[in-house]
């Protein structure tokens, strides 16, 4: 079966690591993913603060994109198009009015059996955690791993439903069957300040702080993430915060499918390491992992 | 010949105003069958019945109907009345004229033909009215309390103080329930374990009072009067027949690590154990599941050392049948779980207080223990992390209560007062000591309540804070506590020592299959249903069968008090004779047409109807057929309405009667 793909707009550019790494992963466990044809952005927040109908006309005529080119079952990596395309699904299901205005946008047939895959939830309910483990060529030995999942992610839980917004655990356990630790931290789901990072960078300064702190305490090597915003918010701004508040963090920030394609075997000069602002070779080399 | 007299009240204003009772009362004496009709102001005052009871031997009525209020209010009171005249009291049938018609409606002439209307309908229900007897069904003066804490404990005393023998039954190894693990109670702060012990001490000594302990309830047969119990008495391993309470097995056990459930997994105990000191009966038990001559075969340590031979290894659960006319069911509280793990369906955790997680992120009831002088720190305040003195102390109210999204909607009404208490008791322990409370409400209701908070805040320096938390973690040896004070519209953090959540009180978590033994009625939190929540508080649906303390509803020590010794008061009054008498609207089975489908058997919301078997004067069975148990039947009709071939009717409400005023309605 094809997975439709849908990148949005950070995976071609920003996020080019996540959109390679999840594609490498996919390569090496045989799960199909197909780029849904002519895909629109999700309109992620712009979209929703400025008109509530156009922050589900988007997501939802993506969803019907891919309905028509036969793909039922999509997978968005990034958190945001993920929380979108989940949004908009959930909103024309549950209203008729939403669901009649849709269709008056849009004119197309709703189909609502459409399915939205994360790509944690991807490799945890379609592929299997059990089966991943016997995939596993180059268990990431002695490597400490703190599990950021962020807001988008988990939240909110009637409509993404895929884990528990407090504790979640699927990207830890995930973290477990790539053999590497995941350890125990208290900020898995506290927000970054988000793209507070334009207008406010004050705030995503401290608030990134915080979780960096959380995580050098809680005796990570690295943090884990699973979607674009998080992962420039916790990367790029290092040296502002360094700056800022006289701290030294140099801590390397992966995405998880990066880890996943490591411990897959694959060659981590394909994964992208070199886009990061904090590199992780040092680290990498040091665990004896490449 | 029907001879029917009708007597329309005025009841002063309050019906007089709104229909013309003299009208009506002419009209009435008009009717077929009605010999006579008069309307008087105070038919429910003395000379007003003594006009009905000359009516009935003056005409010899061979039925009456009194236009009045309605039959909840005096219904009592007119039949007294005809019964003394000489007339059967279920010949006296009442039409409603007030709450039904003078106090709903304001069009006089719209009301009075209403009201004659009644009068007409309950004229031809009457005609066909029979006389009935009341039930007399024999009475066991004997209750059961099922529950050995404070509310069971107070039932206890008072019944047998009464005069009538009771028998306790305690699911643990001793009596005392939550109300023993407390400190100090609100607001007198005395101490829990010294008010309650004696009361302990006197239900294992009442002659009146059979204590079974580290029992339960097995079945129960049977309806009110005549209750049949199978208790089973679990095994403790220990001869309570011998057995001194010397102490020395618990010393001797060489399994001292186990995590002790009076202590709330705070301190440790043996594999043979009495729960805590002052336990009633102070006699141990050996916990199955962690003792080594159980597990491997090796040690009997307490064997050896026991000088009177009371431990038998051998023993068995063992059954025993109770008869008891009563029973109070006082099974007490649990706390809400609070981790991500929830028993219950529709419950769910709160992950972000980091109970489970944290060990020193604790719950009300733990805090108690650490507070207790017979705690598993005696009585200094100590956190579980480090054995530290904490300096700082968050308290946060509502954890788990008035949360819709957590699926508790309900307030648990006792934590605003022992969180005061705990920042009181804390305060008196650790003089530098500072606690912050976390708080929605106050909810401070009782005799001397607020005064005991105000103390707490004024004299005890607790700083209130009204807002939630949003979240606690761990840095280094502190707890961050992120939360909100919205009276001043700031985010507040504090660095705690220790955190104590004030839990919910919710149902036991057993308590389904109890309550499915009893017939007892449940709400979707597992609080036992009371027959009316106003006016018959400690009654259940279930006849004979009563409630007492938090089994009900989340309340206080004084309350749940009061409803055990209300319980012991029914109780009594169910026993204070050697029979019972019921009134007499119980369905009976015509057995010629009963064709035995059991559709009413399964219909019964009572379970008051049985298979009988009819047999020739051979033994040989001819037909199985319904048969109504007159005790149990509560006369609500339903089987009425199911039973396919008319083959049961309901006494006092017969179809006869009810199609009658349904023809007369229409006519």
């Amino acid at each position: 079966m094809d997975y439709g793909y849908f990148p949005g707009c950070s995976l071609h550019s920003t996020a080019k690591e996540f959109n390679i790494s999840t594609k490498a992963v996919c390569d090496e466990i045989d799960i199909k993913l197909k780029e849904i044809d002519d895909w629109v952005c999700c309109g992620a927040t712009p979209a929703h603060n400025t008109k509530e109908e156009l922050g589900i006309a988007l997501p939802y005529s993506n969803l019907l994109s891919a309905s028509g080119q036969g793909l039922d079952n999509v997978v968005a990596p990034c958190a945001a198009c993920y929380n979108r395309l989940k949004t908009a699904k959930h909103h024309v299901n549950n209203s008729e009015t939403i669901k009649n205005r849709m269709t008056e946008i849009l004119g197309d047939e709703i189909n609502t059996d459409i399915k939205v895959f994360h790509v944690l939830e991807l490799l945890r309910d379609e592929y299997g955690y059990e089966k991943l483990k016997t995939m596993v060529k180059k268990p990431l030995k002695d490597l400490k791993v703190a599990c950021y999942y962020g807001c988008l992610l988990v939240r909110p839980t009637d409509v993404v439903n895929f884990d528990d917004p407090e504790d979640p655990v699927s990207m830890d356990d995930l973290v477990t069957v790539t053999g590497a630790q995941p350890v125990q931290w208290s900020h898995k789901t506290e927000c970054c300040g988000a793209s507070h990072a334009i207008p406010q960078t004050n705030v995503v300064l401290e608030l990134v702080r915080r979780i960096l702190n959380a995580a050098k305490i809680a005796g990570a090597d690295c943090i884990a993430v699973a979607c674009p915003l998080c992962h420039v918010n916790l990367d790029m701004r290092q040296s502002q915060i360094n700056n800022e508040f006289m701290t030294e963090f140099k801590t390397p920030i992966l995405y998880i499918t990066q880890l996943v394609a490591l411990s897959l075997g694959v060659d981590y000069k394909k994964l992208g390491f070199e886009s990061h602002f904090n590199e992780p070779f040092t680290l990498l080399k040091e665990k004896g992992i490449i | 010949m029907a001879r029917v007299g009708v007597f329309v009240c005025h009841c002063g204003e309050n019906i007089a105003r709104t229909v013309d009772c003299s009208s009506v009362a002419e009209r009435a004496s008009k009717l077929r069958d009605v010999v006579y009709s008069v309307d008087y102001k105070y038919m429910c005052s003395d000379p007003g019945q003594t006009l009905i009871k000359d009516a009935v031997k003056k005409y010899e009525l061979t039925g009456v109907v009194i236009a009045s209020c309605s039959p909840l209010m005096h219904e009592k009171t007119f039949r007294r009345a005809v019964s003394e005249a000489g007339l059967n009291p279920f010949l006296c049938e009442m039409a409603n004229i007030r709450e039904h018609c003078s106090w709903v409606h304001e069009d006089k002439e719209d009301a009075t033909q209403k009201a004659f209307d009644l009068i007409r309908i309950m004229v031809e229900k009457v005609k066909r009215n029979h006389p009935l007897q009341p039930i007399r069904i024999p009475v066991t003066r004997r209750a059961m309390v099922i529950g050995g804490g404070v509310a069971g404990i107070q039932a206890s005393l008072d019944i047998a103080d009464g005069g009538r023998q009771v028998v306790l039954v305690e699911k643990s190894p001793s009596i005392g329930g939550h109300m023993a693990q407390l400190s100090e109670t609100f607001p007198t702060l005395d101490c829990s374990q010294c008010i309650l012990t004696p009361k302990m001490v006197s239900v294992n000594s009442h002659k009146n009072i059979k204590l079974y302990t580290y029992s339960e309830v097995e079945s129960v047969e049977g309806y009110i009067g005549n209750f049949e119990v199978t208790i089973r008495k679990k095994a403790r391993y220990v001869d309570d027949t011998k057995c001194t309470g010397c102490g020395i097995c618990q010393q001797k056990c060489p399994m001292k690590k186990i995590p002790g459930e009076f202590n709330t997994g705070l301190g440790k105990r043996t594999a043979i154990y009495v729960p805590f000191p002052q336990a009633v009966p102070n006699i141990p038990v050996i916990d199955k599941e962690n003792c080594t001559y159980f597990k491997t075969g090796k040690c009997k340590a307490c064997e050896k050392f026991c000088d009177r031979k009371a431990i038998d290894f051998e023993q068995k659960d063992e059954f025993i049948k109770e008869k008891v006319g009563a029973i109070v069911v006082a099974t007490g509280y649990d706390l809400y779980s609070i981790k991500k793990e929830q028993n219950f369906p529709t419950v769910k955790g709160y992950g972000e207080y980091g109970y489970g997680k944290y060990p020193d992120v604790i719950n009300s009831l733990q805090f108690e223990r650490l507070l207790s002088a017979s705690g598993p720190t005696f009585g200094e305040v100590k956190r579980p992390s480090d054995g530290k003195t904490p300096e700082t102390v968050v308290f946060i109210q509502c954890v788990g209560s008035r949360d819709d999204a957590k699926g508790i909607s309900y307030c648990s009404k006792i934590c605003c007062m022992y969180t005061a208490k705990h920042t009181m008791l804390y305060k008196h322990k650790v003089h530098n000591g500072k606690a912050f409370v976390f708080y929605m409400d106050i909810r401070s209701a009782g005799k001397n309540y607020d005064e005991f908070v105000r103390r707490a805040i004024e004299e005890d320096e607790a700083v209130y804070l009204r807002g939630r938390v949003s979240k606690i973690y761990q840095e280094g040896d502190k707890l961050i506590v992120k939360g909100a004070d919205t009276l001043s519209g700031t985010q507040v953090e504090i660095a705690a020592d220790l955190v104590v959540l004030a839990t919910a009180m919710t149902a036991q978590s057993d308590i389904v299959p109890l309550a499915q033994k009893l017939g007892v009625g449940y709400d979707k939190y597992h609080f036992l249903s009371e027959a009316h929540p106003k006016l018959r508080p400690v009654e259940t649906n279930s006849a004979g069968i009563f409630l007492a303390g938090a089994c009900q509803a989340p309340k206080d020590i004084p309350e749940a008090v009061a409803q055990a010794s209300a319980a012991a008061s029914k109780v009594l009054g169910l026993c204070s004779s050697e029979e019972l008498e019921r009134e007499p609207y119980v369905a009976t089975v015509n057995e010629t047409t009963c064709a035995g489908c059991g559709f009413c058997i399964t219909a019964c919301p009572y379970q008051a109807i049985e298979r009988k078997e009819i047999k020739n004067r051979n033994g040989e069975v001819l037909k199985t057929v319904a048969s109504v148990n007159h005790g149990v039947c509560q006369g609500c009709g339903t089987c009425l309405s199911i039973c396919r071939s008319k083959s049961i009717d309901l006494a006092g409400f017969t179809d006869e009667e009810v199609y009658a005023e349904i023809d007369a309605m229409f006519a």
